[in-house]
């Protein structure tokens, strides 16, 4: 029983911080029509700029608070000084499908070795703000811990954030409808580049603070090498493409599904084949269900 | 005002899809643009709206160019295009798809008084307020393409076979609408149809476009009565 629910919570844990990176590419994907595998690279870089900040103020929300914005300014840059002139010139050819998501490739390179440069690369440390210790339940000890909760609260409250954001105001309808149909957004007088540079750079954003949570997630500590970052991107990006890549309802959902399938596998099947549940799952979504579980219809890109 | 279109010359790569175009709207008229399939049609409205990108020629709505800038600049100039097949967005709630077209004015009390003249113009649309547009009939999708154009407070609405894919009925409906609108608002129209008959039948003037040139223009009761345009176009 208690099993379950370790297995249950660490799930959701795990899951929250995917789906913020899945919401991350999602948006992206969205706005420009690009996969941006350069997004581990910028949370990454949010996530050490927002180590900066905690070496001087030594406040954890202070510090997420400013790799927030700084994952934004990084991701809005990028698509200004860099993805809108690839698009431009990569428009039509054999190639142009393909260019734009190996450039992102070459990016994470860049961003990563930019980084290497800055910080080095040794472990640096973010003190998680709040205890890893697990919440005790009767006489045992769940794995649950307070940080854990926080980070699931977190997550819960950005994408309750982002939605009203997304349903509810005059810039949310500019974005939506960019995405769905730019060149009507175009017509109706929406400033379709304007726009197309906020997506990129919400999606910096979330991706900061799933860099930043995914760090106090475990014991605070990171480096440019980091596993878990190389994961985080691979499973933003399944959690993304579970949820049919076009819904950030989706893409949470797909990151809930994900985080737990993969702490299902890791308890009570094998800690050997942690890595390879993520692409099973995706193969398994490929294959019965293209679309994605929110999936909009096939043949809609316009 | 009035839109005055010379020499204009478009390609698509290799293709000239406009080769020389001149012709004039003078304001609170309706111009038919007729001519068969790849006449040029919605090329030329694509150009009008900053979609398309002109070769040569000049096209002036009073003295605001039309053929440098983007649509999104045109549009805060009073020129609104409704582009072929139903130009909503699917995704969007009615309302949203009416709101959008809004967005970029700063007076919001003004555009809630265009949402409200665009639902006395089409009370279907007001039954239908929250219902997303992909749930609406072909005719009512029309009705919400112009809807969210005319949110934009326009001049110049350029209108992109609006009867398309519609029934008999409704596109008369439409047709009465369209004629409607440049009656009682302040407002211009270039018309791009298929349908040649039924659109000069509404029209001031019409324009016939046969690859990508002008092959006729006139008022539209002289194109009507016109032998050799009867036969090209009007299929009698």
């Amino acid at each position: 029983m208690i099993q379950l629910l370790n297995t249950i919570l660490i799930g959701l844990t795990s899951g929250a911080i995917y789906a913020l990176m899945a919401m991350a590419i999602v948006l992206v994907w969205r706005s420009t029509r690009v996969i941006n595998f350069a997004q581990a690279g910028l949370a990454l870089a949010s996530t050490y700029i927002g180590y900066q900040v905690f070496q001087i103020v030594d406040n954890y929300w202070i510090a997420l608070f400013v790799a927030m914005a700084a994952g934004a300014a990084l991701s809005a840059f990028i698509e200004i000084a860099f993805m809108r002139l690839l698009l431009k010139h990569t428009s039509s050819g054999p190639i142009a499908s393909v260019a734009p998501i190996i450039a992102t490739l070459g990016l994470l390179g860049i961003v990563k070795a930019i980084i290497t440069m800055i910080w080095g690369g040794q472990d640096a440390v973010i003190k998680p703000p709040l205890s890893n210790t697990g919440f005790s339940l009767g006489s045992s000890t769940l794995v649950f811990s307070p940080m854990k909760l926080a980070i699931i609260t977190s997550v819960a409250v950005l994408v309750l954030i982002f939605s009203l954001f997304f349903q509810k105001t005059n810039i949310g309808l500019a974005l939506r409808a960019s995405a769905y149909a730019p060149e009507i957004a175009r017509l109706a007088g929406v400033k379709v580049d304007l726009v197309r540079t906020l997506g990129w750079a919400l999606s910096g954003a979330a991706g900061a603070v799933a860099g930043l949570l995914l760090t106090s997630n475990g014991n605070g500590s990171f480096s440019p090498e980091s596993m878990e970052f190389s994961l985080l991107l691979i499973s933003g990006f399944i959690a993304a493409v579970i949820g049919g890549l076009d819904s950030l309802v989706g893409a949470v959902l797909g990151g809930v599904v994900l985080g737990l399938v993969t702490s299902f596998v890791l308890m009570y099947i094998s800690g050997s084949l942690f890595f390879i549940a993520p692409f099973v799952v995706l193969l398994l979504v490929l294959f019965i269900r293209p679309q994605g579980i929110i999936g909009v219809k096939a043949g809609r890109r316009a | 005002m009035s839109l005055v279109v010379k020499d204009l010359v478009v390609d698509h790569g290799a293709i000239r899809a406009i080769s020389g175009v001149t012709f004039s709207v003078q304001a609170r008229t309706l111009t038919a643009v007729i001519g068969a399939n790849g006449a040029g049609k919605s090329t030329l409205l694509r150009t009008l709206s900053g979609l398309n990108t002109a070769t040569a020629g000049t096209a002036h709505w009073g003295d605001h160019d039309l053929l440098h800038g983007k649509p999104e600049s045109h549009v805060r100039q009073g020129v609104s295009h409704v582009s072929e097949g139903k130009s909503v967005v699917a995704e969007l709630t009615v309302e949203e798809n009416l709101d959008l077209g809004a967005l970029w004015r700063r007076n919001k009390k003004e555009a809630g008084e265009s949402k409200e003249q665009v639902i006395q113009l089409f009370p279907r649309l007001g039954e239908r307020l929250s219902q997303r547009a992909d749930t609406l009939s072909g005719g009512e999708r029309q009705m919400l393409a112009i809807g969210r154009a005319l949110m934009s407070k326009p001049r110049l609405l350029l209108l992109d076979e609006p009867s398309l894919g519609l029934a008999p009925l409704v596109i008369e409906q439409i047709f009465q609408t369209i004629r409607g609108i440049v009656d009682s608002l302040d407002l211009t129209v270039v018309l791009v149809e298929q349908n040649a008959m039924g659109a000069l039948k509404i029209a001031d003037n019409g324009v016939v476009l046969n690859l990508g040139s002008v092959a006729a223009t006139g008022s539209a009761s002289d194109l009507i009565a016109d032998p050799a345009v009867r036969a090209a176009y009007l299929g009698y």
